[in-house]
């Protein structure tokens, strides 16, 4: 009954290097699955390279081009060397979040410390690609030319705070709506079993029944939303230190 | 220690509960939420990025060349297929035009052979109804000289007959023989009288009455 126990890290072989604990876990199996799902339907769905696609043809193609659209909105031509990044980051943030909605299945992106790798590894990219592209420029983007100086004294601090909370508010906001929504499917099922096994109360178990059938569709629609979000706004982060908005 | 204080038993069995709960808690994770169990984290580190890695690379090395290849290629087939469609109707336009042309020059060719043949059929026409003309005119002309001939005829025997009349006339009334020659002489007189009378106007010809 403790909603929290879906969340469980559960050893599968263990597995020890230099000392640090990498043993297989339920987390490393469902990391896999989802990767090895996204390989398998991206190449069944091209296997044929037909000039008018089948059905699978149709959906990788539709799940290429959306991603294909996100990036050129945001980074555009120039930014196209990250679409591999970002469909990579859509595509496993997506069915992680997914696979999570099979009842028993590890959600792998519940997990701060999976959600917290993926950011920083976004936010590594945006300062490494930054320095290559601007050098010590890249600094200008805590400074934006044309203020008067008293200002920069005031904007400079946000703007580094502001860049600093990044990391965090991108780990945060998936592994918290992941774990939130999770935990409020095992809190109503729970109120299902116990009303139901309330004798003549029983019939009340119907309104947490009906409550989850609801949160269930919310969980599709956020398990979308949030893959979503995290590939728009890295793909936001790289826009930033691109040539437009640092400038020379 | 209120709760305790009422209820010692239950409490005891409260307690023991949530021991052995931590105590299974303890198994998978140091208490709390399973996500601040910080001795998952490199396993769970190192797995992720085993398996982002290998959707990377499968990603761009394999599937984004040959999802984005068969998409680039049907671009170009589409964008083939409307230079196809534009050329060929540039052709159909070209043929369209030699068409026109042609016809142009069908009808130009017609009506300059109608007005040839119109030109010919005149000029027959005009030929030959000069010819006709010609004929009719020769007709009449003929015709005129012989009543001309007829009315100069006619005159000469009016003035024989005149001189008989004459001659009767003096004869029957006169009672006398007259001369033929003298009678022929006077009538004459009278004759031209009457022509200049007709010439110079109505003074002469009080004189013949």
């Amino acid at each position: 009954m403790d909603p929290l126990h879906q969340f469980n890290i559960e050893r599968y072989g263990e597995f020890h290097l230099f000392g640090m604990d990498l043993s297989f876990t339920n987390s490393s199996f469902f990391a896999l699955l989802a990767v090895g799902l996204v390989i398998a339907f991206l190449g069944f769905g091209s296997r044929k390279r037909a000039l008018v696609p089948g059905r699978f043809q149709s959906l990788a193609e539709l799940f290429y081009e959306f991603v294909a659209q996100m990036v050129r909105s945001t980074m555009g031509q120039e930014g196209f060397k990250f679409f591999p990044l970002i469909f990579s980051i859509f595509a496993f943030v997506l069915t992680s979040n997914l696979l999570g909605m099979f009842p028993y299945f590890f959600t792998v992106t519940s997990h701060i410390a999976v959600t917290g790798a993926l950011s920083l590894m976004v936010i590594s990219v945006v300062i490494i690609y930054g320095f290559a592209k601007h050098g010590f420029k890249f600094f200008k983007l805590f400074a934006p030319s044309g203020l008067p100086l008293p200002l920069y004294f005031v904007i400079v601090p946000i703007e580094l705070i502001s860049f600093l909370a990044r990391p965090f508010s991108l780990a945060i906001r998936l592994f918290a709506n992941m774990m939130a929504g999770h935990a409020l499917m095992k809190v109503f099922a729970s109120f299902i079993i116990m009303l139901g096994s309330a004798g003549a109360f029983s019939v009340l178990a119907i309104l947490p029944f009906l409550t989850n059938t609801a949160v269930v569709g919310l969980e599709f629609l956020i398990a979308f939303l949030q893959a979503y979000v995290f590939a728009l706004l890295s793909c936001i982060y790289l826009s930033d230190v691109s040539a437009e908005h640092i400038g020379h | 220690m209120m709760i305790a204080f009422f209820d010692t038993g239950k409490a005891a069995e409260h307690a023991a509960e949530a021991s052995e709960h931590a105590a299974a808690a303890a198994e998978h994770t140091s208490g709390g939420m399973p996500q601040l169990d910080f001795a998952t984290f490199p396993s769970q580190i190192f797995w992720l990025a085993i398996a982002f890695g290998l959707l990377y690379l499968a990603l761009d090395r394999f599937l984004i060349p040959r999802i984005g290849g068969v998409i680039e290629e049907r671009k170009d087939r589409i964008a083939d297929d409307l230079d196809m469609a534009a050329r060929k109707k540039a052709e159909a336009d070209e043929a369209m035009a030699a068409y026109d042309r042609n016809l142009f020059e069908a009808r130009a060719k017609a009506s300059a052979i109608a007005a040839e043949n119109r030109a010919i059929l005149d000029a027959q026409l005009a030929e030959e109804s000069a010819a006709q003309e010609a004929e009719l005119e020769k007709a009449s002309v003929k015709a005129e000289k012989k009543i001309a001939k007829a009315r100069a005829d006619a005159m000469a025997h009016v003035e024989d007959i005149a001189l008989e009349v004459a001659e009767e006339l003096v004869t029957t009334l006169g009672g006398i023989k007259i001369d033929p020659k003298k009678l022929q002489k006077a009538l004459a007189l009278v004759h031209d009288g009457v022509n200049d009378g007709a010439n110079d106007g109505a003074n002469d010809g009080g004189s013949i009455k």
